[in-house]
């Protein structure tokens, strides 16, 4: 149980130690996002009655950030180490493959909550927010920064190199995180491209953590919860095979 | 006794390339051994085979008396491995990266052993200081440094020397020496053959994946080396038996002849003048281990 403590502690303070771009240039982006969308846009859309677009902009504006940094923290984490050579120091010592899951998933969750709850505080002078269900706020944190952690874990095994993982960023993280309901409701889109968001995890996990505010969503948080669920254990089973196998780890 | 290691018809292929190809080899706990072998020849492969990093297609691994797959977090506490590649965490000091280390091997407030460490490797000024920051030779010794954090009883060095100053290698030499005395075992691989022969007591040479000699380093010089007479001569000459079989090399107006005890000197150079060779200069050398491993390389 140390060894995956000190794997845990480590990842931890891998990002801290360069908090500015780990934690703090996310809460400027998001934030950056915060005020011109909310700007352009707060006199001319309300996705749910009684709450105002910039207020409804914040949560999914909080989940993306979670999402997108806890998906950053593991997979850039394992490039690196992978690239430099000092993976090493982490598969010479007596760490199962499931503590090295658990410590690089945990860690990213840490990291997407870090950033989060920035963003979060950055953006209560500019929103009036409540806090409906905030188990549910607490539970889509946690799951969807698992699976994006797990996600992440995926992408730094896989790449061979900077450009592969930045490919895997641009191409399938970015698009799933822009168009998942970050800055709309699904309900103000065609019914085609309702149907399709239906196919994007993403969107159930902003759907369902922006419920924890309002009370309010596009399809109910238990639906969500459950999708997210099913596509986490998935990755995770994927994951832990792959790191059972020793692939593009282990010679 | 358990034997430290214990490695039983090993094979591992990567594609085409067949790098280990059966190997069998047992080090003694307490042992100080070499492993040797040219550029290729399967010593990193068996090492990382050892350490977890690679897993073979047959074959068994134990580290004192653990196997490698089934049993490998004992098998692990009890190994250190300093690996070839000159890698580092460029986020932690030396300190912090040590005190990861020793977390990671299940071990608190370990700081005792790491300021004893730091300070045999000459280390202890740069304890606070970014891994980035030191020089080729402070991270190498910052390597070994990681692999003994843990106090392992089997400590395998993949070439610890690469790039380290005579200096420095004397230093890293006197305190693996010490580790050795203290009753660690330890496997060196080197390309400088000359360490090999003043430090290991045993050495396995592999050639493409197979141990091709293995034997105590003095069984091995009385074997396969012999003292040598290096001579420059004016004109190349052309020497009759049974002179002709003593000659180690010869190119051009360099000869080098080979014999076993010094009263054969006189003989030889006698020999040689008969053949009307004309000695310009002239050198002794006694048996070492670089005859051996080319003689053994082109045996096989």
């Amino acid at each position: 149980m140390e060894g995956f403590k000190t794997l845990l502690y480590k990842e931890c303070l891998r990002f801290w130690k360069v908090g500015f771009q780990t934690v703090l240039s996310p809460v400027l982006t998001a934030v950056l996002y915060l005020l011109i969308f909310g700007h352009v846009l707060e006199n001319h859309v309300q996705p749910y009655p009684g709450v105002s677009y910039t207020a409804f902009l914040v949560p999914g504006l909080v989940m993306m950030t979670v999402l997108q940094n806890a998906f950053a923290n593991s997979s850039s984490s394992l490039i690196q180490s992978k690239i430099t050579g000092n993976i090493v120091f982490v598969l010479l010592p007596p760490i199962s493959y499931q503590e090295f899951y658990a410590a690089y998933v945990i860690a990213s969750v840490l990291r997407g909550i870090a950033c989060g709850v920035g963003v979060l505080l950055v953006s209560l002078p500019f929103a009036s927010l409540s806090l409906a269900e905030p188990g549910w706020v607490l539970a889509f944190t946690l799951i969807g920064g698992a699976f994006l952690g797990t996600l992440g874990v995926i992408a730094g095994i896989w790449a061979d190199k900077f450009d592969q993982l930045a490919a895997f960023q641009n191409f399938l993280i970015m698009p799933l995180t822009m168009l998942s309901g970050v800055f709309y409701s699904i309900h103000s889109l065609p019914a085609f491209w309702q149907g399709v968001s239906h196919f994007n995890p993403f969107f159930f996990m902003i759907d369902g953590f922006r419920y924890g505010f309002f009370g309010v969503s596009d399809v109910s948080p238990w639906t969500s919860i459950g999708v997210v669920a099913v596509c986490f254990v998935v990755l995770a089973v994927i994951t832990l095979q792959m790191l059972a196998r020793g692939y593009k780890l282990r010679a | 006794m358990i034997p430290a290691i214990r490695i039983a018809g090993v094979t591992k292929r990567f594609r085409s390339l067949q790098a280990l190809a059966g190997v069998d080899l047992e080090v003694a706990q307490g042992e100080f051994f070499g492993l040797l072998g040219p550029n290729g020849a399967g010593k990193t492969t068996l090492i990382s085979s050892l350490a977890g990093l690679a897993r073979p297609d047959s074959g068994t691994l134990e580290v004192m008396g653990h196997d490698v797959v089934k049993d490998y977090r004992a098998a692990r506490l009890a190994l250190g491995v300093v690996p070839q590649e000159l890698v580092f965490d460029p986020f932690f000091s030396v300190r912090e990266m040590l005190r990861i280390q020793s977390g990671y091997f299940g071990i608190r407030n370990n700081d005792d052993w790491i300021d004893e460490i730091l300070h045999h490797l000459d280390l202890t000024g740069k304890a606070g200081a970014n891994m980035r920051m030191l020089s080729g030779g402070m991270k190498r010794r910052a390597l070994v440094a990681q692999a003994l954090v843990h106090r392992p009883p089997v400590i395998v060095l993949d070439e610890p020397t690469a790039g380290v100053d005579v200096e420095l290698r004397h230093g890293l030499w006197q305190f693996i020496r010490k580790l050795n005395l203290d009753g660690h075992t330890i496997v060196l691989t080197t390309h400088y053959l000359e360490e090999a022969e003043s430090l290991c007591g045993r050495i396995a040479m592999l050639k493409a994946g197979r141990v091709v000699a293995l034997d105590t380093t003095a069984n091995l010089l009385q074997r396969f080396a012999t003292h040598t007479l290096k001579l420059q001569l004016a004109a190349p000459v052309s020497l009759p038996p049974p002179f002709s079989a003593r000659i180690v090399s010869q190119a051009g107006t360099e000869l080098v002849l080979g014999f076993d005890h010094y009263d054969d000197v006189g003989h030889l150079l006698a020999g040689l003048r008969a053949a009307g060779g004309e000695i310009t200069d002239m050198a002794l050398g006694k048996p070492d281990m670089e005859q051996v491993f080319v003689g053994i390389m082109n045996q096989n």
